[in-house]
């Protein structure tokens, strides 16, 4: 087994220790609070963090070194047994999640987007903004990002290089390109950030949904109705993994005409949608992230709220509904501009 | 003898609503379940009480027994016509008599069905609702009541019967009594102070006498709904998870659920907590009330609540829910049957088990759960089997799988509900002998001329 990429030594001089400071769910009396118990997880010592971590990702962003505090992080909950989540809780995901063995191949071509594991959402790959792409989607291929929030590196060391060999040899092996557009956040950030920091090799080019729409609304340009509108985005917790794609975003409301509005939970202080604390049994824990979130977004005025995680809209979808905003995922935004 | 019997039925309720034609015979000689048939001489269909009151008179002269039904839904076999004679089937008697939205309840005809009084209430007092069994919605009230059914509000309420408030029934002698209030009031409000004469009826599986109104209780319907559900490994650890559950006193339904389908479930112990409240608030307090209740094993890490987004939610808090439905299809050509066994919650992992052992061992498709009843009081367990009615080593499998489940069941202190004819005879045997002798006088007191039902709750 791979070690996840770390460099205790570049941790230990950071002068800042942002992985901890800047978190928003565990609290430091002071950054030597803060560099004791980083010190304690990196020696593989006993430390709260471990236990009141929310799996929220935002320290892999705050680390100004690149240095993987998350994943670490990760490991040491699993090696010390500490499951953000009960036990069976835990086990039903596992089989729920789990290869199938029922896949088949198909002749795709290019753009291929891949689902993940989430059929209900393929309607989305349409229009001219998807004009020709074909889908790929099941727990065969499934990302498995989703066992950071559970404290089980193994199962992505187990899970992930054979989605990987199950996507190249059933899709992309005979395909007219090497590239795999990742519809979810999840998916890219597994295929560059999860896999380069656990060694493992990924034979296609993973290509972000948002860098995808951006080189389309290029070429659509003649075609964009901007919407004109205010929009709230909820930036997921897997977008941690892939920060610099946050810009590409911008690049593509802008092209659309919407506004993003300033939001205090937006960016680097995105805050948890609420859906993982209620896994990890913390109801009112995820109560007061859903209301901070609504409370914030309603503040600015914006018409939209707008999401790219799916599991994000479907835990804020209805209480965003339900107090007067539009829940939209970012293509179905994207699809209105081109009037479709 | 027939001839002469279609012919005064007739003249009771008109030509188009007897008939003795072989393919409706044929119909009304079986339930869903597993009882082999019985055909009736006749089927009449009354449309008020005094029709069924002459209809009675008419079985009594003629000394033909009389089966009363519902929808003929029971899945036991209780309204097959054991010794032949004329189903009473009830559906035209369908009136919902009056609704009291103050003090909660309503009066019903006696083939009143589920559906029809939720459709009812949901248009004309939204404000309400009643305890809807598992079951499809034209079973009937009536027939629900008599066999002590429960429903998804009987963690609030308890069984169906201890929601009701009084009933009008045509005993076999013929006469029409009233039982609760409504014997000496005009309002039906419940059955106390009274000598509680309801009893008579519940649970005797239409041998003493044809329940033709009822009065039953409604509840509010709140606003806003939510549920949990509830997950463990340790069949052990059930019978106080209930307890605790239950203690707190926020939960209008209580299902635990074991089932091998879909793969991710198998041996894995549920349990889906409905609830609801006039505001957000209210009920966001309610979940936090329930979490709590089971905080000593969810900080333990041995159970929890599954992270369900709302969305998902919506499909278990439909009413009637539609899984028990599903599961009845599961081996296609319209078979299926359950024990359910109401006994004390802490028999529960002692059921579980044995209902495990069951399904191996007569190799058929199995679901387990319960419905718990009241503040944890009781629970009705079922053990359920779908089988295909098309395929008879299917059938036998299911039939020994039933037999094998009612004695278990009666070991470990329980008693199989809505018993079909071989479990009445386990239940008998069983049963104090003191008991049983006083069951006996009561109907023939109530019965002199053994029409009513006649082969069910006799040894």
């Amino acid at each position: 087994m791979k070690p996840v990429v770390f460099d205790p030594d570049l941790c230990a001089g950071c002068a800042t220790i942002d992985c901890l400071m800047k978190c928003q769910y565990v609290d430091f009396k002071d950054i030597d609070d803060a560099r004791t118990e980083k010190l304690n997880i990196n020696e593989g010592r006993d430390s709260r963090v471990l236990h009141e971590c929310l799996t929220c990702y935002a320290c892999q962003e705050y680390c100004p070194d690149h240095n993987n505090p998350f994943y670490l992080l990760v490991e040491r909950q699993e090696e010390k047994g500490l499951l953000p989540a009960p036990r069976p809780i835990l086990e039903e995901q596992l089989r729920m999640m789990a290869p199938r063995g029922r896949i088949e191949r198909k002749m795709v071509s290019a753009p291929v987007v891949d689902m993940c594991a989430f059929p209900m959402l393929t309607g989305c790959v349409r229009g001219s903004l998807f004009e020709n792409a074909s889908t790929i989607v099941g727990t065969d291929i499934f990302c498995n990002i989703m066992w950071l929030h559970f404290a089980k590196n193994s199962v992505i060391r187990e899970r992930v290089p054979k989605a990987i060999d199950n996507i190249m040899a059933f899709y992309l092996k005979d395909a007219n390109t090497n590239e795999l557009v990742c519809f979810h956040d999840e998916c890219y950030g597994t295929y560059t950030s999860v896999a380069k920091a656990y060694g493992i090799s990924v034979p296609f080019k993973p290509i972000h949904l948002f860098d995808y729409i951006n080189r389309r609304l290029d070429v659509l340009a003649d075609r964009i109705k901007p919407l004109n509108q205010k929009i709230a985005y909820q930036r997921p917790c897997s977008n941690r993994l892939s920060p610099e794609t946050d810009q590409t975003l911008d690049e593509i409301f802008k092209k659309i005409g919407v506004e993003r509005v300033p939001r205090k939970y937006d960016r680097q202080n995105a805050l948890c949608c609420g859906g993982v604390p209620r896994a990890q049994q913390r109801d009112e824990l995820a109560d007061e992230l859903v209301e901070k979130n609504l409370t914030d977004m309603l503040s600015t005025g914006a018409a939209y709220c707008v999401f790219n995680c799916p599991f994000c809209m479907a835990t804020l979808g209805m209480e965003v509904a339900e107090r007067g905003l539009m829940p939209i995922l970012v293509s179905d935004l994207v699809q209105l501009a081109l009037g479709e | 003898m027939t001839a002469e019997l279609i012919q005064r039925l007739s003249k009771i309720v008109g030509p188009r609503f007897v008939s003795n034609a072989a393919e409706e015979l044929y119909l009304y000689s079986m339930d869903p379940g597993t009882m082999p048939q019985a055909y009736p001489d006749a089927v009449a269909l009354p449309k008020t009480a005094e029709e069924v009151q002459q209809i009675v008179r008419l079985a009594g002269e003629l000394k033909v027994p009389v089966v009363p039904m519902g929808a003929g839904l029971v899945l036991s076999g209780l309204t097959r016509a054991l010794k032949g004679g004329i189903i009473l089937d009830m559906k035209r008697m369908n009136r919902i008599i009056k609704v009291n939205p103050l003090s909660r309840y309503a009066v019903v005809e006696g083939g009143v069905a589920q559906g029809m009084l939720q459709a009812y209430l949901k248009k004309y007092h939204p404000t309400l609702k009643h305890s809807m069994p598992d079951a499809p919605p034209i079973a009937t009230m009536a027939g629900n009541m008599c066999i002590h059914g429960s429903g998804h509000l009987s963690v609030l309420g308890g069984s169906h019967s201890d929601m009701l408030t009084g009933m009008e029934v045509v005993l076999p002698t013929c006469e029409i009594i009233r039982t609760g209030s409504c014997s000496v009031s005009p309002d039906w409000f419940g059955r106390s102070p009274l000598p509680d004469l309801s009893g008579l009826f519940l649970g005797w599986a239409g041998t003493t006498g044809i329940v033709t109104k009822l009065g039953i209780k409604l509840f509010p319907n709140y606003a806003f709904n939510d549920m949990l559900i509830f997950v463990c490994e340790d069949a052990d650890t059930m019978p106080d998870v209930i307890f605790r559950l239950t203690g707190v006193q926020v939960a209008e339904d209580m299902t635990p659920w074991m089932t091998p389908k879909p793969d991710w479930a198998k041996g894995f112990l549920h349990i889906n907590i409905a609830f609801g409240a006039h505001s957000k608030k209210e009920l966001t307090f309610k979940r936090n009330l329930l979490q709590a209740s089971v905080r000593h094993y969810i900080d333990r890490k041995t159970a929890g609540f599954l992270p369900l987004p709302p969305t998902q939610k919506n499909r278990f808090l439909k009413v009637p829910s539609p899984d028990l439905a599903r599961f009845a299809d599961l081996r296609k050509g319209g078979g299926f049957e359950y024990v359910g066994a109401m006994m004390a919650i802490e028999h529960f992992p002692e059921a579980y088990r044995a209902g495990l052992e069951i399904a191996e061992k007569f190799q058929v498709s199995y679901s387990l759960g319960a419905r718990i009843i009241g503040a944890g009081h009781a629970m009705m367990f079922f053990f359920a089997y779908a089988f295909n009615r098309a395929d008879d080593e299917d059938v036998r499998r299911a039939s020994e799988a039933l037999d094998a489940t009612n004695r278990a069941v009666l070991d470990m202190g329980g008693i199989p509900w809505k018993a079909e004819r071989p479990a009445q005879v386990q239940i008998m045997e069983k049963m104090d002998p003191d008991t049983f002798a006083l069951m006996t006088r009561i109907r023939a007191t109530l019965d002199p001329n053994h029409i009513m039902n006649p082969g069910n709750w006799e040894k």
